[in-house]
């Protein structure tokens, strides 16, 4: 258990800065939702299966939907500006 | 035709993938761009200044949150050893929960015993916040898709336009039913085993939105309409805000219940434990979906 | 610093470096989006230091077992757990209504920059 401990809280380390460092913002979006996947695994680890039934359910399921759908609306927004320009 | 064939893997991959150059150094679109370059050419004096007060803002944030870590980490090393029983946290208030946790609430599931008995207003609170965030979220999101229907009738190319994927179809059908299942599994076990309201609340929002991906959105919307999302959630929360009123009514002594505990370990036991988490699954589970569904259509 | 105290207490302090990075992110990152992943990943630090104060080695889920009571030093406190899970749904909210916001600035300024935003909200007031 420890040493899966230490390899987690490395994983969740050099997932956090790899947000900053990819180019991408849908990779960003992913990769915070592996973070979500890293912490159900600490929460496991904590003992605290309630908490990881919930970070599960939210935090890899819904709140990554919610980024995802965020990035598709900002893209059609900004689709449908150029549409306008090239047509007037 | 090979040609034609590339340009739209390209196109498709571009749609895809999300450009930084799109998305984050922010370009400005063309009816922006000449007004930015008469701003640019003003701005050039200033430029200069800008940049070095950014590179000062800068350095200064990079400072500051070394400072917050730092010191922080030095917090760190006067906390007792992690893991052992010696901790601060491990105080009489944790042991009360523990030990008489089951005689007092009923349910074998200390964990849901604590958030929904001993402290069910703190989840009041908590309900309470997930509704005006998703009231807020409503006032965002709704009111801006009216007027841009109205603007423009082509607006954003809604998914359910998108042709249907055969295999993703199928696959959420099956999965619709058995996700949904295991959500009111985790809500009506909250009180036996690790789940509760908040868990399986949002396992079932979870079911309910790969249902709307499969079925679409006019066929979801005959039973799950903007009129049941306020009807379930103030339901849900008068009902929750009545029990916890009469707790308070009583005495404030925890939740005292009027329905027999019944014997701990059967599924109708622990007395108001259950009907709240069915309350509190309902709320989380309507938000979650309220938020997919504003998000993705600007409506419920 | 003493390296081996820190590595005792590892994940409270992985959870405090978490939290610098997101701290970072916030302050550093002009995008809203990684903004607000930054600001995620503050959440789920606070979380994580929470939760592993109550955590007893040794010790399982606050779970009671029907058939013969155990005694209470036989589960880690579930005071923590109970204060994370209801914060885990709360963040989710939080983080619903900062998308929101972005795609609401995002649809009157066409751009997620922050400093853009501001310098043509500027441009607006004057």
């Amino acid at each position: 258990m420890d040493l899966l401990m230490t390899v987690l809280l490395a994983l969740l380390l050099i997932n956090a800065v790899l947000v900053v460092c990819v180019r991408n913002l849908l990779a960003a979006c992913i990769i915070f939702m592996a973070q979500s996947l890293i912490m159900v695994l600490i929460w496991i680890l904590l003992q605290a299966p309630d908490l990881a039934v919930t970070e599960a359910a939210v935090g890899t399921g819904v709140s990554s939907l919610l980024f995802f759908l965020a990035l598709k609306k900002i893209r059609a927004i900004g689709r449908g500006k150029e549409d306008a320009a090239h047509e007037g | 035709m090979k040609a034609d064939l590339d340009r739209d893997l390209v196109s498709s991959l571009d749609e895809a993938l999300p450009e930084e150059s799109h998305l984050d150094s922010g370009h400005l679109h063309r009816h922006d761009a000449g007004v930015a370059r008469q701003d640019r050419r003003l701005a050039a004096g200033e430029n200069r200044a800008a940049r070095v007060s950014l590179l000062v803002y800068r350095s200064i944030s990079v400072l500051a949150a070394l400072a917050v870590i730092l010191i922080l980490l030095w917090g760190v090393l006067d906390l007792p050893l992690f893991g052992r029983g010696n901790n601060p946290v491990e105080n009489e208030v944790s042991l009360r929960y523990l030990q008489s946790g089951l005689q007092e609430g009923g349910a074998v599931n200390l964990v849901a015993n604590m958030i929904l008995d001993y402290r069910a207003f703190d989840t009041l609170g908590e309900s309470n916040v997930l509704f005006a965030a998703c009231c807020t979220v409503i006032l965002l999101l709704r009111r801006i898709q009216d007027r841009e229907s109205a603007v423009s009738p082509l607006g954003e190319a809604s998914p359910s336009a998108l042709p249907e994927d055969p295999v993703l179809a199928l696959g959420a059908r099956v999965l619709c039913p058995v996700i949904l299942l295991f959500g009111i599994y985790i809500i009506l076990n909250g009180h036996l085993g690790p789940g509760g309201g908040f868990s399986g609340g949002a396992v079932m929002g979870a079911g309910l939105i790969l249902l709307r991906n499969a079925l679409g959105t006019e066929r979801i919307g005959r039973f799950f309409s903007y009129r049941t999302f306020r009807r379930a959630v103030f339901a849900a929360l008068s009902f929750y805000a009545l029990s916890k009123a009469w707790s308070f009514y009583t005495g404030a002594n925890r939740l005292p219940s009027f329905i027999p505990a019944g014997t701990p370990g059967a599924i109708l036991s622990a007395g108001l434990i259950l009907p709240l988490n069915i309350a509190v699954g309902l709320v989380v589970c309507c938000t979650m979906y309220g938020f997919f569904a504003l998000f993705e259509k600007g409506d419920i | 610093m003493d390296l081996q105290a820190l590595l005792d207490n590892r994940v409270e302090a992985a959870a405090i470096v978490l939290f610098g990075i997101g701290l970072t992110t916030l302050l550093l990152n002009r995008n809203l989006i990684r903004k607000i992943i930054g600001f995620s990943f503050m959440d789920s630090a606070v979380f994580l230091f929470l939760a592993s104060e109550g955590y007893i080695e040794g010790r399982t889920a606050p779970v009671q077992n029907i058939l013969s009571a155990r005694p209470a030093g036989a589960f880690v406190s579930p005071i923590p757990a109970g204060l994370v899970l209801t914060g885990i749904v709360v963040s989710v909210s939080v983080t619903a209504l900062m998308l929101a916001l972005t795609v609401r600035l995002y649809r009157h300024y066409h751009t997620l920059n922050l400093d853009e935003i501001l310098h043509l909200a500027r441009r607006e007031e004057e």
